[in-house]
């Protein structure tokens, strides 16, 4: 596969504290990455550093296999960080052409990337008259100018009403869909969950976890039952290899067992079933990466 | 280098405030000639400025180049808000995000410096032409062509003066700020003076030594008043037996002064931008 950024032991410190802790990961092309990290935690600070707008303390980063200097790298990606900064004064239009000045490409495409987010009725309006969901989006239209190797969202759906949020959504799915690798930074754990296939956790500028998202969490998932006999229930599944961790959600009463091996919820309704147990709600899940998340980042607290 | 021109320009062409500013610009000379030109019937006499000799060559080139270097703070305007709505937008990092280098960022300013400064020279050096032209009791080629060194100084002139406003508009960040640091260097510089003059060298050949490499100083003694140069005051001044010797020449020294602090301005941006995290 083709390595789109290689970062190694990137290092940010601001005076004594240090945003970002030897931090190392690897994209390669046509995945989708989320960074995660509660506010503050560096994800930022990180994707400035690559994009040449923060200085790095040490370490070092690699587009594209280092063919090239950062900033002819930089033309191939697309990249939006936390707000939307462009012309007030402009145009969509004439914002965006300045953007082909820019990354040296012809302005062919501003049309077409203006349908994509929707803004095409408003390419004659002055940015300054847009909604934070519309410069959004004309953002997200300028990071895609240059059909991008790589896209890069910082917060793309920070502060934006949940018509908005929707909008966003549907566009970042729109555009996965095409094959694009996209690196997506959030707070928002349904939103990473949602669209990326591997993840990055950051807390407090240390790197707890790069992989794929599926693979985060090595446990088999859990179980949600009940049944009459709750008791007898409980008891059995004490005894069982399958099961371990058996609990009482206070909320919903439901009895809750972590799986400790692959169990089919079939063979799991058999089972109790032949031991005169019958159920009257039975779920399989797996932790959802919420859950996944506060466990890392309390385990390493 | 055309790219980044055409980037700078395509920032500028559609900002409201810049195309009023530059169009003040040069039509404050425009009308002022104008003016000049006309007959005026004061007390009965014909009064007209142009007959005063000031539009004849080669002194026009002095006065010209003179009087309109001060509407230059209308362009700082300009060049001080160029640099500082970079980072009030925010539009600097994304410009860098996508894909412009800080190198490229600072040349692009100094480009659009370069490029006002030179149509500015070109429009008073037209501008002083066809006054001349009319007006001038001179009009043999080689006197219309001679002192034009005051064009060129003209033009440094501007260089250097808007490669500190654009170095203050990276330092402070914010146009109003700059333009007040502005004010407030040209204080200090003058505060300077003082000091140097009375408790320092107690000469004002010995101040003016050092001044000359004080970078507001030095824009200015490329070119000096023009107006002792007047007849009419060369006329006055002799009856009052008091005697003018003030250096007008362009010297190559005040020439290197201005150039070595454009290079310093320019560096130091950069240097400024390279530093900083956005």
């Amino acid at each position: 596969m083709n390595t789109i950024l290689k970062i190694n032991q990137l290092t940010k410190k601001f005076g004594l504290l240090t945003a970002v802790n030897n931090i190392s990961f690897t994209i390669e092309k046509g995945n989708i990455y989320g960074i995660l990290g509660p506010n503050g935690s560096g994800k930022s600070t990180t994707l400035g550093m690559v994009l040449n707008v923060v200085n790095k303390t040490s370490g070092d980063f690699q587009w594209f296999n280092g063919e090239q200097s950062i900033h002819q790298a930089l033309k191939k990606v697309g990249a939006i960080i936390e707000h939307p900064n462009f012309y007030p004064y402009m145009t969509a239009k004439q914002n965006l052409n300045l953007v082909c000045k820019i990354k040296n490409v012809t302005n062919a495409k501003i049309e077409e990337k203006l349908e994509l987010v929707g803004l095409l009725d408003r390419k004659d309006s002055n940015f300054s008259s847009f909604s934070l969901g519309m410069k959004q989006r004309l953002a997200i239209a300028s990071a895609l100018l240059n059909d991008p190797e790589i896209l890069i969202l910082d917060e793309p759906t920070n502060g934006l009403d949940p018509q908005g949020i929707h909008q966003i959504r549907e566009i970042i799915r729109k555009i996965a869909a095409t094959g694009t690798t996209i690196l997506l930074a959030s707070h928002l754990l349904d939103e990473v969950e949602k669209v990326c296939s591997h993840v990055i956790i950051i807390r407090k500028g240390v790197m707890l976890y790069s992989g794929k998202v599926d693979e985060m969490n090595a446990s088999h998932g859990y179980v949600e039952m009940q049944a009459q006999k709750n008791a007898l229930l409980i008891e059995v599944l004490k005894n069982h290899e399958w099961f371990e961790n058996i609990t009482i959600d206070k909320e919903t009463g439901l009895t809750k067992a972590i799986l400790t091996q692959p169990i089919e919820a079939e063979k799991l309704n058999q089972m109790l079933f032949e031991k005169g147990i019958i159920l009257s709600h039975l779920v399989k899940r797996k932790e959802s990466l919420e859950q996944q998340f506060l466990e890392l980042t309390q385990q390493n607290a | 280098m055309l790219r980044l021109l055409h980037i700078e320009f395509h920032k500028l062409r559609y900002s409201k405030s810049t195309k009023i500013l530059t169009i003040i610009y040069f039509l404050i000379p425009l009308s002022i000639s104008l003016i000049a030109s006309i007959d005026f019937n004061f007390i009965g006499i014909n009064v007209r400025v142009a007959d005063q000799g000031i539009f004849n060559f080669p002194y026009i080139w002095h006065f010209n180049t003179f009087l309109i270097s001060f509407l230059k703070l209308f362009l700082a305007i300009v060049i001080v808000s160029m640099m500082s709505n970079e980072y009030t937008n925010r539009t600097l990092k994304q410009n860098l995000i996508d894909g412009l280098s800080k190198k490229e960022f600072i040349l692009s300013k100094f480009y659009m410096i370069l490029a006002l400064s030179l149509a500015s020279t070109v429009f008073v050096f037209i501008l002083s032409l066809i006054l001349g032209l009319f007006f001038s009791d001179f009009t043999e080629a080689s006197i219309i062509f001679s002192d034009l060194e005051f064009i060129l100084a003209y033009f440094i002139k501007l260089v250097g003066f808007f490669s500190f406003c654009m170095f203050l508009g990276v330092l402070v960040k914010r146009s109003a700020f700059a333009l007040g640091f502005l004010f407030v260097w040209y204080i200090i510089e003058k505060i300077i003076y003082l000091i140097l003059l009375f408790k320092i060298m107690g000469t004002e050949a010995g101040a003016d030594k050092v001044m000359q490499f004080f970078p507001l100083e030095a824009t200015a003694n490329l070119i000096k008043q023009p107006f002792s140069r007047l007849n009419f005051i060369q006329t006055a001044a002799s009856q009052l037996q008091t005697d003018f010797v003030i250096d007008y020449a362009l010297h190559w020294y005040s020439i290197a002064i201005v150039i070595v602090w454009t290079a310093i301005f320019v560096w130091g941006s950069q240097a400024l931008l390279k530093k900083r995290d956005l």
